[in-house]
């Protein structure tokens, strides 16, 4: 073979060798944060919590029906505002299939319980106590909402309050089975 | 490519500037120096004249040092930008790092967030650099280990005269050495660990020729160590995460799959005592008032033998109990969990009197868990309190007349407390806040005395896992042989040469020509070999 045929050979392949490595570097360190993130699409991680009447509510258990599920607390003024669009949906859309499941982070039973009586909440609520189901969401700012669809997979993510009944018709309608 | 053929036989490499064997001058500057620069043998060490295809062009930047040199300058001002502002890491983590540079610094801090200097280690750019580095190292270094080990490889005995000439330790004589001349000589080279080679009456005696290739050692450990740092970002290899842990409570400890919990039985600040402790801490005790000894989290670590799914409970089995302080961290399983932080004194529990106002008679006594709070308390003889609102964090009364709370955290809880009596068995309702009590729905004839708190501590670890220290370690090792390997053994060359009835001596050594010339004294000395003579300076 020509030497400098070689040469360029040689050299082509080191370069790749480097271009990969610094390729793999920056797609590692740019994903490094959205890796834990969910993205619409993924599987809906599956939980089990106790719902305030003391029943065992696990998301895959769901299978086959819509799942609105909301994060809320009881100290965030946007999620006071969502709350009677979905306690008005919930009832429309549980003969349609589709199911509301809120899970409280941050309060207290006690807090919980006197916010549902106030606001007159017949969907089932559950205490995340542990906060294991907010880190497994990666939830931080209040409330978040999860559209899930009846193969489990989320449809859409909503971050922040849901000011419109209509906003919250179209998450119901999406997840329809 | 065209080779080049030198007058003595020998085959070079285009673009070789003194011959690999017999040292003669290739290139018409060479030729016209006065001595020559001997750095990589002047070997072929870049084939600039290949420049046709875009993987050469690409080859010949990063061979440059020039580059590689800039590429370092760069990386350096741009870590001391870095410095001027704080990284996101450190400002207030309840602001956005967007506004946060504008709003504290202005316009300055907003190009500062804007290039990315706020977060420098994860920017693209920065990354970029370093990865240019990276790649500037290893092409660098290939082009140059490998023509000098060939030229070094290749060098004849019987260098050329002109080649002797411009070396920088040169000496020539008329003169007819004797053979026993030479044996003396050579005996003393022997004995100073030179190697020797002969060819028809010349001689080259060499010595360290493995500390030329310290630099070369010294960038692979360079190398290990970028791709360890490089592994850091990958999934599994690096965990860097943040527990904060109340006294008595199991959490989950993050980064470990839910594979294992913790408790935090009790967290301790012990401070330096001016009667205990050694009398040297008392000046330094009177001056700042207290110094802290002692940060401590007496912890226990249990493993789920479940693993179940989020939210579900954990079958805890003990693993060990610890005590975690600064610098003795409690290691397991490749994680190790430090003491990092503290909140001291959040409120935990609250307990109240419920009294008559006229009487100050007290009917009973209510513990508040601020975490877990009652529906109602029981006092008994008709007596009872119940909590109709609970309000962590008060905030004032909210535009729907409602009493707001900030936050879930009881930092300044309130109640809306419903107080049963047998004088009223349909209750008064009385809000209870601290130092503040107001009776919105009329005066009320029993009231709800504060009579004292409980509070705990809060623990912060930091759980670390670092599965690219041992690849770090190693590069950082291989790092000090080359270095070792360069600065502490020099490459030493002794040539002799008999040319038409002339001697011709001349030396060359990588670094410190001082010890070169002593050593090349007293090996002549005492024989008809002259001794080269510095020709620089």
């Amino acid at each position: 073979m020509n030497k400098k045929k070689k040469r360029l050979i040689v050299r082509s392949i080191i370069l790749a060798v480097l271009a990969l490595a610094v390729g793999y570097t920056f797609y590692s360190n740019l994903t490094k944060e959205e890796r834990h993130n969910l993205r619409k699409g993924d599987e809906a991680p599956d939980f089990v919590l106790t719902d305030l009447a003391g029943e065992t509510r696990q998301l895959s258990d769901y299978k086959g029906k819509g799942v609105f599920l909301n994060f809320w607390g009881s100290w965030c003024d946007p999620c006071k505002k969502e709350m009677p669009h979905m306690e008005k949906l919930a009832k429309e859309y549980k003969s349609q299939g589709v199911e509301v499941l809120a899970v409280n982070v941050g309060d207290s039973e006690l807090q919980t319980k006197k916010f549902a009586k106030q606001y007159g909440l017949t969907f089932p609520i559950a205490i995340d106590s542990t906060k294991e189901v907010q880190d497994a969401y990666n939830i931080t700012p209040l409330p978040a909402t999860f559209m899930i669809s009846p193969d489990g997979k989320i449809e859409e993510i909503v971050i922040g309050g849901l000011v419109k009944e209509e906003q919250v018709r179209t998450l119901f309608d999406k997840v329809k089975p | 490519m065209a080779k080049v053929k030198c007058e003595c036989g020998h085959v070079n490499p285009h673009g070789t500037i003194l011959c690999e064997s017999c040292g003669r001058a290739l290139t018409e500057e060479a030729q016209k120096e006065k001595l020559h620069d001997m750095r990589y043998e002047g070997s072929a060490r870049r084939s600039q004249t290949y420049n046709k295809t875009i993987i050469d062009k690409i080859w010949n930047f990063f061979s440059s040092v020039k580059v590689g040199i800039w590429l370092i300058v760069l990386t350096l001002i741009a870590s001391s930008i870095g410095t001027i502002f704080p990284q996101k890491l450190f400002i207030p983590n309840n602001v956005s790092p967007e506004t946060y540079y504008e709003e504290t610094y202005g316009t300055a801090g907003k190009i500062y967030y804007t290039l990315g200097f706020h977060d420098l280690y994860n920017s693209i750019w920065f990354i970029g650099l370093i990865a240019a580095i990276g790649v500037s190292l290893v092409i660098c270094s290939l082009d140059r280990v490998i023509p000098l080990y060939r030229a070094l490889k290749n060098q004849r005995v019987a260098r050329h005269g002109s080649f002797m000439k411009k070396q920088r330790l040169f000496a020539l004589k008329e003169e007819k050495l004797q053979p026993e001349e030479i044996e003396k000589v050579k005996e003393k080279l022997k004995s100073k660990r030179y190697h020797i080679r002969e060819e028809d009456g010349s001689l080259l005696a060499e010595k360290g020729r493995f500390s030329r290739w310290g630099p070369y050692v010294n960038h692979i450990g360079l190398i290990i160590f970028l791709i360890g740092a490089m592994l850091r970002s990958s999934e599994g290899m690096y965990t860097d995460e943040m527990l904060w842990i109340r006294e008595g409570e199991t959490l989950e400890i993050p980064g470990t799959q839910g594979e294992f919990y913790l408790k935090n039985e009790k967290f301790t600040i012990e401070n330096y005592d001016k009667e205990k402790d050694p009398e040297v801490f008392k000046e330094a005790l009177e001056r700042t008032g207290g110094v802290v000894k002692n940060y401590q989290t007496d912890a226990v670590l249990y493993r789920d033998e479940n693993r179940d799914l989020p939210g579900a409970k954990p079958k805890l089995v003990k693993v060990k109990e610890e005590k975690i302080r600064v610098n003795e961290p409690l290691k397991f399983d490749k994680f190790a969990l430090y003491q990092d932080s503290y909140s001291k004194d959040e409120m935990k529990a609250m307990e109240f009197a419920l009294a008559n106002k006229e009487t100050q008679k007290e009917a009973g006594r209510v513990k508040v868990d601020l975490f877990n709070p009652k529906d109602t308390y029981d006092l008994g003889n008709g007596y009872k309190v119940e909590i109709v609102g609970y309000y962590p964090d008060y905030d004032g009364i909210g535009s729907d007349g409602e009493p707001k709370t900030k936050s879930p955290l009881p930092n300044n809880p309130a109640f809306l407390f419903k107080m049963f009596s047998p004088e009223h068995p349909k209750g008064e309702i009385s809000f209870t806040a601290i130092r503040q009590t107001l009776e919105p729905v009329g005066e009320t004839d029993y009231k709800m005395e504060f009579r004292g708190i409980e509070t705990r501590n809060i623990s912060a670890l930091t759980v670390r896992k670092d599965l690219t220290l041992w690849i770090l370690g190693i590069g950082g090792a291989i790092f000090m042989i080359g270095v070792i390997q360069g600065a502490y053994w020099n490459h030493r060359r002794l040539w002799i040469r008999q040319i038409d009835g002339e001697v011709y001596v001349a030396a060359h050594t990588n670094k410190n020509w001082h010890g070169l010339k002593r050593e090349i004294n007293s090996v002549l000395e005492g024989t008809a070999i002259p001794v080269p003579e510095d020709q620089q300076g």
